[in-house]
């Protein structure tokens, strides 16, 4: 951790290509929060308030599985979107850090 | 109690406490203790997160949820599933580089102050107390129905059994016990979902149709309806559900044991996978219980239908499953209290007794001293705390710790790390309001008072028709956070920047060369 104490962080939030990532990071982030947690807290709207989702859609497979089915997997791609998106950040991440230690050197 | 239960129990039993012996012999450190020196990978750690979500309440709670209601009974599982990704998107990776042991570790790296740190302390162990207390009532109620032995024992039999893993082991052995609970879970509900199935023609169409008619309820047994019929009130604990993972103190814990943003990001995939098909397989569970056990069978058991699952394996597979499923829920329960009593004792030993109180300046040495004292001290009081809580709703227990931990622990995680203008006076506002609301609104909701004698605590008309009100204290959380930081004066930016910098870059917790 000594080594933490000399890092200037001042620097690095100043530099163009920090703050164009932590820009690109949070919009991605926020973006798909609020898309899965409005897909998610549709389901109990739609099933409190409408009959929609109550109808048999395959054999007598009611609409609520299939959009709670819909949701497990929403969950298991979106994860995994993440972890694709996040791998790329972290490169540029790397590329900031180096940067940075480029500029300290000089 | 058959040869085979004493078998299982006993061959759970050992195998934990060898775990323990091994992994106290490489707990020296408050690091090895509290995080296990952060050298879980990413398999290890995903395992252990599922061992420590998959409680009690999602085991045999749903199981019996779904035999008895229906799908209303599969809303918990589509809520415990889905808050994964508030994990994964907001919280897992900035706190993975900003934090040390706990939660207030993270939210002092931007707020040095002592009273945020005793204010995200008290919210954890209050969080903590409740998640516990539910654990051990519903360990004491099932132990007591498997073995026939009393209420008081059995707690005290999960309570010597957690604090002996968590004082000698650390997180080493609560790890993997988690890790071996985890696979004997999945284990046991593949076999009974896969002999359910077997029973409809391994058709899931099939089961369907049979199911309209394998219940009182009719067609109705398919849809929503049966247990919910109060829009708000459903939507207002599907908030708690989605947002509360995210604030679980025993749950973000689970994130200092990796080394990097990296492993904490592969061990919320593995930990997705495992809770996911977990919670598709409760289908299963609940469905056949339903259906081959039924529903009269799973109400005289106990009226929650917390027996639907062992019933079930009892009807599908004799004695030797139902031993098995029996062992595993006690080893279930065992898992996640050892991880409950850990978080705890972070939040007494190294946030209030080590930062607060000695401010620091505590030997490796004392950290350790006092971590062990602290297990003991949470484990004591929750062990006292279940013995008189018998009678409380466990599940209502459950929630309402994820209604605490999405009002009072999620709004200062996300200002944190997200907001610039956010200060001291703003965090402290945000998790006593959070906390604050979350007591009083549940003290006044229809949980506590009921008109009918026996339904709830105390008899009376309810102030509020809520069962969990997270809809509004989540809300409120934010708000309070919102507000206190405008009551008081911008901080230092640089602070912040710092913060920022840590968060998205992970350069604390990387090696940087000079």
């Amino acid at each position: 951790m000594a080594k933490n104490q000399n890092i200037d962080y001042e620097k690095i939030a100043q530099l163009e290509s920090f703050k164009q990532l932590a820009k690109k990071k949070n919009s991605f982030l926020w973006t798909l929060t609020v898309i899965f947690l409005a897909a998610y807290m549709l389901l109990p709207v739609l099933t409190s308030y409408t009959k929609i989702l109550h109808q048999p859609v395959i054999g007598d497979i009611t609409g609520v599985w299939l959009y709670a089915g819909a949701l497990f997997i929403m969950t298991w791609s979106l994860a995994h979107l993440y972890v694709g998106r996040a791998n790329k950040f972290d490169k540029e991440a790397k590329a900031i850090i180096s940067e940075y230690e480029g500029s300290v050197r000089k | 109690m058959s040869f085979t239960a004493i078998f299982f129990f006993v061959a759970i039993v050992g195998l934990t406490l060898v775990i323990t012996w091994w992994a106290s012999r490489r707990t020296s450190s408050a690091s090895d203790f509290y995080t296990a020196g952060g050298g879980l990978t990413g398999w290890q750690n995903g395992l252990a997160i599922a061992g420590d979500y998959l409680s009690a309440a999602s085991f045999l709670g749903i199981a019996g949820s779904i035999a008895l209601f229906g799908f209303d009974g599969f809303f918990f599982s589509i809520g415990y599933l889905v808050a994964y990704l508030v994990v994964l998107y907001i919280v897992a990776e900035p706190l993975r580089n900003l934090g040390k042991f706990t939660l207030a570790d993270m939210i002092t790296a931007r707020f040095n102050k002592a009273k945020v740190r005793g204010a995200a302390a008290l919210s954890t162990i209050t969080i903590v107390l409740f998640y516990m207390i539910a654990q051990l009532v519903g360990a004491g109620a099932l132990i007591q129905l498997l073995l026939g032995i009393d209420y008081w024992i059995a707690v005290l039999l999960v309570g010597v059994m957690m604090t002996i893993y968590v004082l000698f082991g650390g997180m080493t052995a609560t790890s993997w016990v988690q890790i071996i609970k985890a696979v004997l879970l999945m284990l046991g509900t593949v076999i009974i979902s896969f002999l359910v199935l077997a029973k409809f023609d391994f058709s899931i169409a099939t089961m369907f149709t049979e199911m309209k008619t394998a219940t009182e309820h009719g067609d109705a047994y398919l849809n929503p309806g049966l247990r919910y019929t109060n829009g708000i009130d459903t939507i207002s604990m599907l908030t708690a559900l989605v947002l509360g993972t995210a604030g679980l103190p025993h749950i973000l814990m689970r994130f200092f044991t990796v080394k990097d943003a990296q492993t904490a990001r592969s061990s919320v995939i593995w930990a997705t996978w495992i809770v996911g098909l977990f919670y598709i397989l409760t289908i299963f569970l609940g469905f056949g219980a339903a259906a081959f056990v039924g529903f009269d069978n799973i109400v005289a058991a106990n009226p929650a239908g917390n027996m639907a699952a062992p019933l079930l394996a009892d009807a599908l597979g004799g004695d030797i499953l139902f031993s098995f499923v029996c062992a595993v829920a006690f080893a279930t329960i065992l898992a996640v209290v050892a991880g409950l009593v850990l978080s705890g004792a972070s939040a007494l030993s190294h946030d209030i007794y080590g930062q607060i109180i000695k401010k620091g300046k505590v030997s490796e040495k004392e950290q350790v001293v006092a971590a062990r004292i602290g297990s003991i001290a949470i484990a004591i009081v929750s062990i006292v705390l279940a013995l008189g809580a018998q009678t409380l709703n466990v599940a209502f227990l459950v929630s309402f710790a994820f209604c605490i931990a999405a009002s009072a622990n999620l709004p200062v995680i996300i200002y944190t790390i997200y907001w610039k203008r956010f200060n001291t006076t703003g965090a402290v506002s945000a998790i006593l309001v959070g906390l604050v609301s979350c007591l009083v609104l549940g003290a006044i909701g229809p949980n506590v008072w009921s008109p009918i004698e026996g339904k709830a605590i105390f008899v009376g008309e309810p102030l509020l028709m809520l069962s969990n009100p997270a809809l509004i204290t989540v809300p409120l959380g934010f708000l309070a956070g919102w507000v206190g930081s405008f009551l008081a004066p911008a901080e230092d930016p640089a602070i912040y920047r710092e913060v920022e910098v840590k968060a998205q870059t992970g350069i604390s917790v990387q090696d940087v060369s000079h």
